[in-house]
């Protein structure tokens, strides 16, 4: 992976910054050490590896001020970190980088159960904002697999979504309000505990900006009323293509799960050789289909997703009759990763979208690619929203297994955008997906995201050769073309 | 003499605004002008008529994705997916009525690009969120002439940085849009709505809050003060109406609209509006029609925290006795509709120091004179260090400023 080449003199300069940044983080705030840098080297992507020069752990807005407005002035660049658990190395750190971790902010501000809405600092876990409100019947409805450990701060950066997206909503539809803090120092205040903004949506595009923009300090999400009643339908199916019409008749019955995955055979197996969930292991495809909402509903919808199952040829159905049961058909689903890291020393888990109507084409092309590579592959789905997760199973100690496995998955990538789709539904592209960017935008397209990063960070100090592959001065983006005065369009109608 | 220009493709806008660039001659963006008189008053010669980039590209109902050109006039959009079935979840608002233009069936509808551009939402915006939400997709072309995109026609993306939500709401200043992509839900099944009678405003804003917090799945929560209610057609213009709706399968509509009632009973007479008496009732909520302002009245739109809503108002009141001519609520307390007496500053000092002092938000004057909504701050005016990211924004997507310059704030 190339990284932008570091900076020599920044460097040299380690121990006077270091020096620095200490008197503006008095106490344990500052890391020089090299086996303590060493436990901040990667993110969850750990193929790529880096020490940052030194890290930062500040406790209070105005310290990461004071970091920012040092470290603008100083010329430094800056890496913000949660709590480390992206899968696309939005936080590998820069050999001439301080990366800036916020696990120190990591209190509940505020429940305010009236306004349905929490404020947290970044630091606090996905989880510990609905451990924090389920005494009272809430949750916070995104929830990315990894939510014990995510940090609320993360998933704004990542714009993280889970397996109740379809019904609920990505963060970017579930936060507020948020404070950050510019690379010059400034600190802003974006949304609060009211509706959409009074200017320019910076919130909006904010979320899932992957640290580019700006360090997140405070956040506001909304919280919702938990359910009366969720329960879960487990069908199995002889073949993907039937477990795809059955996802397309549910959506085409009107009907939104709050949650709707598939397994294909692979991922079946690992699951169940793992945790023992009790799935069918004769069949070919999995679908997991929760409901959730008044019992009325949940009975009435149960009996329609039954039916359409049934039309569509499922060969074996369960529907859960207990918490405990629907908990159950969910342990396999969440354990997928881990249990596909049982069965193979690695593996790369890829994170493409496609439109739902793909799925069997995508499926079919995907069989032949592992063959092409000659590596096996497991798949889970969010079969809902068409968010793909191929799991390519390799072993790093094979020579050339890995460039192996990273072009598999670049050819998986290219065919969601080939089959109308994208390359990242919720996990970023941090440095992982970021020289595929060209295979989605234009050159003019990049440009112009770029453009929007040097309106908050003109000098390109916030996590620099994240996102984009390549990086252009400010000054060159703004430069203007401008091609005569003659009007070029005698065609045009005009009145 | 003002200028319109009607470009037919993508290309053309393109090359329209590399001409006003070398030429520095701005332009005013619009598609069927429904909404221009809303934000500061454009104050160009040149015209950029969206319009004609228009038609339906692509929209298969099982995707849940409808992509359209920009110029598609709504009731095209709304008649496609009233075929399928399904809808725009954030509800569009028609605001022609409240805006003094026509909304006859043969009246212009406004266009998709229009819509997005001023990221409008109905009473739904508390469950389903804003435009902003469903927008999922955008190509444009910025004010340096060149045509891009952002997004994609997948609901799960976060491929590059959410151009879709920075754009929606930037009312023309940082990209003419040509094609969008946007998220549609089925529509429910059945709608029911529970009344709640003579309940006064702040215990009113306690009810909202009790029905949003119940596991009932509320999608609507407003509150009509008496005169507003008969304007609603509900009541006799005695009582205040609070309203809950409820959307879904038929046994589930039924079920939860009971329960509401008994839980909400003890604030007051309770009434239920069936599927058929529902849909108009919310949709005049949507337009804001039952809010009583007469004319001449400017007329403001607040988003405050919910529970805010009463006592900003109050405070309105009690800044500037008098000018409160009427007001409503929607959003569970989150939206306040105000129309006030006409004054030079429509009361803006008012109306932002009520929002300041509880809790924050902020505040859009929808209706006044051309003269006021040029020399009174329109949009929420914003701290400096916001101000100036916004303007650097602006900047970096229209550098010479030929982009309906100057309709958000001075200088964006």
């Amino acid at each position: 992976m190339r990284m932008p080449e570091p900076d020599a003199g920044i460097i040299a300069r380690r121990a006077t910054i270091a020096r620095d940044l200490q008197a503006l983080v008095p106490g344990e705030g500052v890391i020089v050490d090299e086996d303590a840098l060493r436990a901040y080297e990667c993110d969850g992507l750990s193929a790529y590896r880096q020490p940052p020069m030194i890290v930062v752990l500040p406790s209070t807005t105005e310290q990461v001020s004071r970091v920012l407005r040092y470290c603008h002035e100083a010329g430094v660049k800056i890496v913000p970190r949660g709590a480390g658990t992206s899968l696309s190395g939005g936080a590998l750190p820069l050999a001439d980088a301080v990366t800036l971790g916020l696990g120190k902010f990591n209190r509940i501000l505020d429940i305010d159960y009236e306004n349905r809405c929490v404020v947290a600092q970044p630091g606090v876990t996905n989880l510990g904002i609905t451990t924090a409100v389920q005494g009272e019947g809430f949750y916070y409805a995104p929830d990315p697999s990894s939510q014990i450990a995510c940090s609320i701060g993360g998933n704004v950066a990542e714009n993280a979504g889970g397996v109740h997206c379809l019904k609920y909503g990505l963060t970017t539809n579930n936060l507020l309000g948020l404070e950050m803090v510019l690379m010059t120092g400034e600190v802003i205040r974006l949304g609060g505990k009211h509706l959409d903004a009074g200017g320019y949506d910076l919130l909006g595009v904010a979320t899932g900006s992957e640290g580019l923009l700006g360090v997140i300090t405070e956040v506001t999400v909304r919280i919702l009323r938990a359910p009366e009643t969720a329960r879960a339908v487990l069908m199995g199916f002889p073949d993907s293509d039937s477990a795809a019409a059955t996802v397309a008749a549910i959506i085409a019955a009107g009907i939104i799960p709050a949650g709707l995955e598939m397994m294909d055979r692979p991922a079946i197996h690992a699951a169940e050789d793992f945790v023992h969930a009790d799935y069918p292991l004769d069949v070919e495809a999995l679908l997991i289909c929760e409901l959730d909402g008044p019992e009325a509903e949940v009975t009435h919808l149960i009996e329609r997703v039954e039916g359409l199952a049934r039309n569509n040829g499922v060969q074996t159905l369960r529907v859960s009759e207990s918490d405990q049961e629907r908990a159950l058909f969910w342990a396999g689903r969440k354990a997928a990763f881990p249990a596909v890291g049982r069965i193979s020393p690695d593996y790369y888990c890829m994170d493409g979208t496609i439109p739902r109507h793909a799925l069997p084409t995508v499926l079919k092309r995907m069989a032949e690619m592992a063959t092409h590579y000659g590596l096996r592959v497991a798949n889970v789905f969010h079969a809902g929203d068409g968010n793909l997760h191929p799991l390519i199973l390799f072993d790093a100690n094979v020579p050339d297994e890995l460039e192996r496995a990273e072009a598999f998955g670049a050819d998986i990538l290219r065919l969601c955008v080939e089959v109308g789709g994208v390359l990242t539904g919720e996990h970023g592209v941090g440095v992982e997906k970021r020289d595929l960017m060209g295979t989605m935008f234009t050159e003019t397209d990049l440009m112009q995201q770029q453009r929007l990063k040097c309106a908050f960070d003109p000098g390109q100090l916030l996590n620099p050769g994240k996102v984009f592959p390549t990086l252009h001065r400010c000054a060159e983006l703004g430069r203007m073309h401008i091609s005569g005065g003659k009007m070029p369009f005698p065609d045009i109608p005009r009145f | 003499m003002t200028q319109t220009y009607r470009p037919e493709s993508p290309e053309q806008v393109a090359a329209l605004v590399a001409w006003a660039v070398a030429e520095k001659t701005p332009l005013d963006l619009r598609g069927h002008g429904t909404k221009s008189d809303i934000g500061r008053p454009a104050n160009t010669s040149h015209v950029l008529d969206l319009s004609a980039i228009a038609g339906l590209v692509d929209y298969t109902p099982n995707e849940l994705v409808l992509t359209a050109r920009a110029g598609t006039p709504l009731s095209e959009i709304q008649a496609a997916l009233d075929d399928a079935g399904q809808m725009l979840a954030f509800e569009p608002p028609d605001w022609r009525g409240l805006l003094g233009q026509p909304d006859g069936p043969d009246a212009p509808s406004g266009t998709l690009g229009g819509l997005v551009a001023c990221n409008l939402a109905g009473p739904r915006r508390l469950s389903a969120g804003a435009a902003r939400d469903h927008v999922l997709g955008v190509q444009g072309v910025s004010g340096r002439g060149e045509a891009f995109k952002s997004g994609g026609r997948v609901v799960k993306n976060v491929t590059g940085f959410d151009f879709s939500k920075l754009l929606t709401g930037s009312f023309g200043t940082l990209a003419a849009l040509t094609e969008l992509s946007l998220k549609v839900m089925p529509r429910p099944e059945e709608t029911r709505t529970v009344l709640i009678h003579g309940v006064g405003e702040q215990a009113a804003m306690e009810v909202m809050s009790l029905g949003l917090r119940s596991p009932h799945e509320v999608s609507g929560a407003c509150h009509l003060p008496a005169e507003a209610a008969a304007r609603a057609g509900l009541g006799d213009a005695t009582r205040s109406v609070t309203a809950l709706r409820v959307e879904g399968p038929g046994p589930s509509v039924d079920w939860r609209c009971t329960a509401l009632r008994n839980e909400l009973a003890g604030w007051g007479p309770t009434d239920a509006l069936d599927d058929a008496a529902s849909r108009p009732f919310w949709a005049a909520v949507r337009d804001a029609r039952p809010l009583a302002a007469p004319p001449e009245a400017q007329v403001w739109r607040l988003s405050v925290p919910p529970m805010s809503g009463a006592r900003v108002v109050q405070a309105v009141q009690q800044a500037a006795p008098g000018a409160v001519l009427a007001q409503c609520y929607d959003w569970g307390g989150g939206l306040v509709w105000l129309a006030l007496a006409p004054a030079p500053d429509a009361h803006a000092p008012a109306v932002r120091a009520a929002i300041d002092h509880h809790g924050g938000g902020h505040a859009s004057l929808i209706r006044a004179d051309r003269a006021v909504r040029a020399h009174v701050a329109v949009l929420q005016p914003l701290p400096p260090a916001l101000e100036a990211l916004s303007r650097r924004v602006k900047e970096s997507f229209d550098p010479s400023g030929v982009l309906s310059p100057g309709r958000m704030a001075e200088g964006r």
